[in-house]
């Protein structure tokens, strides 16, 4: 029965120690384990919410960048596009003015050319006529030689002066 | 592995043939008494027994504080453990109702003074209490070094900052409820207390080694506190389950139901106290009697104390792991309970 009798006197120094510790852990070694545990917990989870939103951030900052990089990429098909079609209208317009100016210049030469022409046939004309002229009088004077041709010649030339002056 | 094989073969044969070994012992020499022996260590003494070598007991002598009706005596316990000795007036009974205790004869009658000597198993609590204290304090004060917000303690810090986490969060936080804040140191100093005491009851080496948690007094101790921390601070709720519960209103005008909710109050932490000390005192003894074992049969010849050695020291090794668990669990169990109790008396705040 000895075992099972509790001592007064050992109550009386395991109150006094533990009383002692309890009151040393309460004050000096739990407030500061717990609090830093908790600290950190608290910590953590700030962390963790802050890592959260970074993730978040990073996707749109992804999406946002894609987007950027397809409308780049649409860009650059429609430039190329109007550098393609803006390439063809330079080239045809020209085209466009070689084939004018071709036909211009092609115009004024046969234009020249035509006046030329008729300035030589014009002068060609005179030339001819006046060796007409010349081998008229020629003839002209072969026959007038003697009087009676010269008399007639007087009466044409009268009449057609004084029918001038009628 | 074979070796271990044959040593169990051995043991083997000599379980089945105790008669034949017995037959070739020859008794003799001094009686041993394992009763005697695990008593001793089991109960409280006003000395730290350490070992004998060859008659001659080496001794770890205690104060001794007692007020008779001389008044106060301080001595050291070497001056009254022996055979025979009275120092003062007092000595220790052998026999009767105050065996091994000091006591005084006033009118030849034999008388208990008040004693709160420092026995073995006071200084044993003392020391687990100072082991446990140390530990926290370097503990504590590896935060106060490093006093950063991201600070992970490693090594000791560490150590019982996961256990402390791991009891706080599995025990108390769900069975103490949104209150535990104000009983953690409680349950966290009995956790600790009590699984340091039961560690260092299983190494055999003085200054540990003393039956502490396996004594009625302290687990006495434990369980009022824990009965303090219970009914101190519960709720109007809880007392008003005790005196006035919603039951039937003969069953409270007997008052029957009030009877037995109060009795409930001195069952619970009597649970508490009980079952810290069977299992410790039980744990004690099944090591010890094994132990015992192999100088019971020192006379039974060579092959079957040699034999029945082996066969003990294996299942000391057993016990001991198996005590080892133990000492957790009943730690465990305690904080648990007391959780427990303490949540269920805080209800409704």
């Amino acid at each position: 029965m000895g075992l099972l009798t509790p001592s007064g006197g050992l109550l009386f120094w395991m109150t006094i120690a533990f009383g002692v510790v309890f009151f040393i852990l309460a004050k000096f070694a739990f407030p500061v384990i717990l609090g830093s545990v908790e600290k950190r917990e608290k910590y953590i989870g700030t962390q963790l919410d802050a890592a959260r939103a970074a993730e978040v951030r990073i996707a749109s900052l992804e999406e946002e960048g894609e987007k950027i990089i397809a409308d780049a990429e649409r860009e650059k098909v429609n430039i190329l596009k109007d550098a393609a079609t803006s390439r063809d209208k330079i080239v045809g317009d020209a085209r466009e003015t070689a084939q004018e100016e071709a036909a211009r210049i092609i115009a004024e030469a046969k234009k020249q050319a035509q006046e030329e022409k008729d300035a030589i046939l014009a002068s060609a004309r005179g030339e001819v006529a006046k060796i007409a002229i010349a081998m008229a009088s020629k003839v002209l004077r072969d026959q007038l030689s003697d009087s009676q041709a010269q008399e007639a010649l007087q009466e044409i030339l009268g009449d057609e002066a004084s029918g001038e002056k009628v | 592995m074979k070796l271990f094989l044959r040593y169990v073969l051995v043991a083997a044969i000599a379980l089945v043939a105790p008669s034949v070994a017995s037959a070739s012992g020859h008794g003799g020499g001094e009686s041993f008494s394992p009763k005697e022996m695990v008593m001793e260590h089991l109960a409280d003494s006003y000395d730290w027994h350490i070992i004998t070598i060859k008659d001659k007991d080496i001794v770890v002598p205690l104060p001794v504080i007692v007020r008779s009706s001389t008044g106060w005596h301080i001595f050291s316990s070497d001056k009254i453990c022996h055979e025979g000795a009275v120092y003062e007036g007092l000595y220790i009974a052998h026999e009767g109702k105050y065996k091994d205790k000091i006591v005084e004869d006033i009118d030849g009658v034999q008388k208990r003074p008040l004693d709160i000597s420092l026995t073995k198993t006071a200084c044993g609590a003392v020391f687990s209490l100072i082991v446990v204290m140390i530990l926290f304090l370097v503990a504590a004060s590896a935060y106060k070094k490093r006093d950063e917000i991201d600070y992970c303690p490693k090594g000791l810090a560490g150590l019982m900052e996961w256990l402390i986490s791991s009891i706080l969060d599995s025990v108390i936080k769900p069975c103490v409820g949104s209150n535990w804040r104000k009983f953690a140191p409680y349950l966290l100093t009995a956790f600790f207390f009590i699984f340091v005491t039961n560690l260092l009851g299983l190494i055999p080496i003085f200054p540990a080694g003393a039956n502490v948690t396996g004594n009625i007094t302290i687990t006495l101790f434990m369980a009022v506190m824990t009965m303090l921390a219970v009914n101190l601070f519960g709720s109007k709720h809880y007392y008003k389950e005790i005196f006035w519960p919603d039951v039937p209103v003969f069953l409270k005008a007997i008052p029957l139901m009030p009877l037995i909710e109060i009795i409930g109050i001195f069952t619970k932490p009597f649970a508490l106290m009980m079952r810290l000390f069977a299992n410790i005192l039980a744990g004690h003894s099944i090591i010890l009697s094994l132990c015992c074992i192999i100088f019971v049969t020192v006379h039974m010849g060579a092959a079957v104390n040699g034999s029945m050695t082996a066969v003990a020291l294996l299942f000391m090794i057993f016990m001991n792991c198996l005590e080892l668990l133990v000492a957790f669990l009943q730690a465990y169990v305690f904080t648990m309970l007391s959780s427990v109790f303490i949540g269920l008396a805080q209800e409704g705040h």
